[in-house]
């Protein structure tokens, strides 16, 4: 019996230690936490391993889980690089003091307005708050002319959005951050009694076109990348801009940091630099993301209102709090 | 006849043939505990958490509008669907194995069918279909289609076993069709309802992907939502633990509706061959319900998917992606089924060769886990590696123990059932031979309950498959399944290009579907 269990033993340690070593272990190539979209994270992971011969191993997920997950990892994290669509999931790393110092060159190619002062994470792209319009429900002067017009009762059962998304969360965490915690706790609550929730921007524009509501508060590359491809499900989808510096023309940044854990820094380094760097920001413009590039020079897709047209508030990437909006947002029954 | 593992298990068998007996039960006795404390890890985790927490953040988690509206609707979902299933399932199954309807066999097997296209892929065809379609009756409407077959394939099961003496007896003390129906032929039919309808209740706490796409929030969407926002927040782990306690009221409702009577025929000699009912003029409308029940629940997915890969074109087939997803998906089925299979082998031994209150406590424990939405048990694992056992986090082994633990009692109960076929006196007879107790084991019932360890690692491979949950926040960097690529690229609304997974998914479910199917038969031909 004994010898038995011993041998089970050998055989479960043997397993383990078989299974238990992770897809990263391989030498040189690193792993990358993606939160931003799956074809634009490949087409850079693509462009970079063809340059460099790094490998890369993606793993997809979303901002919120990611930087919590992150932060419940700790040191351990099996992630080198961890790239976002929006700037709150980046402010939680780097308040847990996971984020190592991006390189210096990597730093100057991007502008200081979407950088933060700490140097810890870039930007490396940007997206714009709108308001996605049916264009047979809504004329021009029916239009919000701000964002916190939508928790007026009038507008019940009209307007949809994504509350489990980061992308909104990011939203209304520079409403918390411009219009201070009463005033989003109350924009929230009436939220909750006037809007209808789907999961992910791509339905909430899905239903603004088939008229299932008149308007969501998405951002404003959904629309463009449909357009490129068959555009059905954007046909009668306009997009109204808030601009004047209205909570609802915020604009995001995307960010992308390297771990203090990771066992290859110099690999992770080397690749927010590519991405940051001139053929990076011209997969923005290239390909079919739509989203800004923010590099120094960098142009966009020609076919968006330009990133300087746009009037957003200024709002402190740094100190934007995700895990305040999500405790709101729960507390509204919205989570 | 006292059977002889009872003499085995005894401690006054102290002979020295039966000390070398004792060996391997008291050996697989404890591999069965093992597993079975294993298996408890998620609900010990959520019940830590919830004492970490603290009561006051729990109750402030716990009682808020949010988790009311949840549960009403998680409620409604269940009271008008499990009904509504139990009503179809019985009616389909009497037209199917009672009356002369015409293709018979055909309706039967294209009851049981849809149990091959992935809850979430009926979801994706409906909101094709209907762009609209959302809330609590668009949740009831696909929610039946996709589960129905898990209720009519115990009913029509046990309808084919039903001794005909005692329908013709009631109807000789001048009982009407209907009467004798309600009164004979129902209360057999008790135990497979029951089972039928927690196995559907279960699915409907359960499930995920189904209600995202017609937007109707349960428990678990909420869950997940919360994950996706905080990982593994208390808001999270709370909702988890509300949803535990709808599933344990799920299991404690059943026991007491299945009450203590048992239906069994005694007597000598075999039951008559069942007659069956002439419909006459009734067979045209008798025929529209399995007709409309396929066109819903197969012809939908079908002309959908159908639809997509045409709308698609050669575009949609990235067949490096495509292979890819497929390897993976392979690979973790076969290794999770096998790792199932070897997990419930202990149990299922000593449920058959040494029955007793320890093996009822064992055994009640795994199908209490097993009744855990997958959520549950990811979330529990997820934090369990993170905090405690960091080597084993995002590994392979970690995803493979969350499906054994979600799909042991698949498992389980097809190794019962071959195990107690393989007679116990070829285990003596090897170990009389001198083999040691494991050899003899391994060379006479293990082998012998070969059939039924490869139809439970079919069952657990066929959920392993359709998995989309747990395999998403547990899997190893890098994977990507099936059902992974399918609901990144419905989520994108590129439904086009999720087709393809759609198909492949659901043309390997088939053949296990009609395992499945062939199995049920037989067990009920016994």
């Amino acid at each position: 019996m004994k010898q038995a269990l011993s041998a089970l033993a050998g055989a479960i340690a043997l397993a383990i230690s078989l299974i238990a070593s992770p897809v990263m272990a391989q030498d040189g190539s690193i792993v990358v936490y993606n939160a931003q979209h799956e074809s634009l994270t490949n087409a850079w992971v693509e462009g970079f391993t063809k340059e460099t011969g790094i490998k890369v191993t993606v793993r997809h997920g979303g901002d919120s889980d990611f930087s919590n997950q992150i932060v419940a990892e700790g040191a351990a994290s099996p992630a080198d690089v961890f790239l976002t669509e929006n700037s709150p999931a980046m402010v939680l790393v780097e308040s847990s003091g996971l984020f190592a110092p991006v390189d210096a060159d990597t730093l100057a190619q991007i502008p200081k307005e979407y950088q933060p002062a700490s140097g810890k994470w870039v930007g490396i792209a940007a997206r714009s708050t709108v308001f996605a319009y049916n264009k047979t429900k809504l004329s021009a002067e029916q239009l919000p002319k701000s964002l916190l017009e939508l928790a007026d009762p009038s507008w019940k059962g009209r307007w949809a959005a994504s509350p489990s998304g980061a992308d909104f969360q990011a939203i209304v965490s520079a409403l918390l951050q411009l219009r201070g915690e009463a005033a989003t706790a109350d924009w929230l609550k009436a939220m909750k009694e006037n809007f209808t929730a789907y999961k992910g921007n791509s339905t909430v524009m899905k239903a603004v076109n088939a008229g299932e509501v008149d308007g969501g508060v998405i951002y404003h590359y959904y629309y463009y990348g449909d357009q490129a491809k068959t555009g059905e499900n954007s046909r009668n989808v306009g997009l109204h801009y808030f601009k004047n510096k209205d909570p609802g023309a915020f604009v995001s940044v995307s960010g992308g940091g390297v771990l203090a854990s990771s066992k290859h820094p110099k690999e992770a380094q080397a690749f927010l630099k590519w991405v940051t760097g001139k053929r990076g920001q011209d997969v923005l413009k290239t390909g079919n993301s739509f989203e800004y590039a923010v590099g120094k020079g960098a142009e966009s897709n020609p076919a968006l209102v330009p990133l300087a047209d746009l009037q957003a508030p200024k709002v402190d990437a740094t100190t934007l709090n995700s895990r305040k909006v999500t405790d709101l947002m729960t507390a509204a029954g919205l989570l | 006849m006292l059977p002889a593992a009872e003499l085995a298990r005894s401690p006054t068998g102290m002979a020295a043939g039966h000390w070398t007996r004792r060996q391997p039960i008291s050996w697989i006795s404890l591999a069965a505990i093992l597993v079975s404390l294993f298996s408890l890890l998620p609900l010990a985790f959520i019940i830590w958490i919830a004492v970490q927490t603290g009561g006051e953040t729990v109750s402030s988690l716990v009682f808020r509008p949010r988790v009311g509206e949840l549960l009403v609707n998680t409620l409604l979902l269940v009271v008008l669907a499990v009904p509504i299933c139990i009503v179809l399932s019985v009616a389909l199954a009497w037209l199917t194995e009672r009356s002369d309807l015409p293709g018979a066999r055909l309706w039967a097997w294209l009851s049981v069918a849809p149990l091959a296209v992935p809850a979430f892929v009926h979801s994706y065809a409906w909101i094709t279909l209907v762009p609209g379609l959302h809330g609590l009756w668009a949740g009831v409407l696909v929610s039946v289609v996709a589960y129905l077959p898990f209720l009519y394939l115990p009913v029509a099961a046990a309808l084919r076993r039903l001794d005909p003496a005692l329908e013709d007896a009631a109807a000789a003390v001048g009982l009407g069709p209907w009467r004798v129906f309600r009164r004979v032929v129902l209360p057999q039919l008790r135990l497979a309802i029951c089972g039928g309808s927690l196995l559907v209740g279960l699915h409907l706490l359960a499930e995920y992907g189904l209600y995202v796409f017609i937007r109707f929030d349960t428990f678990t969407t909420a869950i997940v939502d919360q994950f996706q926002s905080t990982f593994n927040g208390p808001a999270a782990n709370m909702l988890a633990a509300v949803l535990v306690t709808c599933c344990f009221v799920l299991l404690g409702i059943e026991v007491l509706v299945r009450g203590e009577e048992r239906y069994a025929r005694v007597g000598s000699g075999a039951a008559r061959q069942q007659q069956r009912t002439r419909l006459g003029r009734a067979t045209i409308p008798c025929l529209a319900l399995p007709v409309l029940t396929a066109l819903l629940a197969l012809g939908v997915p079908f002309v959908t998917i159908g639809r997509w890969l045409v709308a698609g074109g050669a575009d949609v087939w990235r067949l490096d992606e495509i292979g890819l997803a497929l390897g993976q998906t392979l690979f973790l089925a076969l290794a999770g089924a096998l790792l199932a299979t070897i997990a419930a082998m202990p149990m299922a031994w000593i449920s058959i060769r040494a029955p007793g209150p320890l093996q009822r406590l064992l055994e009640g424990c795994n199908y209490i886990v097993g009744s855990l939405p997958g959520v549950v048990v990811a979330l529990a694992l997820v934090t369990i590696t993170v905090r405690i056992a960091l080597p084993l986090y995002q590994t392979l082994f970690t995803i493979l123990v969350a499906y054994a633990l979600m799909f042991l009692p698949r498992a389980l109960i097809s190794l019962r059932a071959s195990i107690a076929q393989a007679p116990v006196e070829l285990e003596r007879a090897a170990a009389s031979l001198g083999r040691s107790p494991l050899k003899a084991l391994w060379s006479t019932t293990i082998r012998l309950s070969a059939p039924g360890a490869a139809a439970g690692m079919a069952l657990v491979a066929l959920g392993i498959m359709n998995e989309l949950t747990a395999t998403q926040m547990l899997a190893p960097n890098g994977t990507r399944t099936l059902a992974m690529a399918f609901w990144a690229h419905s989520g994108e609304i590129d439904y086009a290009s999720a087709a393809p997974y759609a198909l492949i998914m659901v043309a390997m479910s088939l053949p296990l579907t009609w395992l499945l199917y062939v199995q049920s038969k037989r067990m009920a031909g016994r």
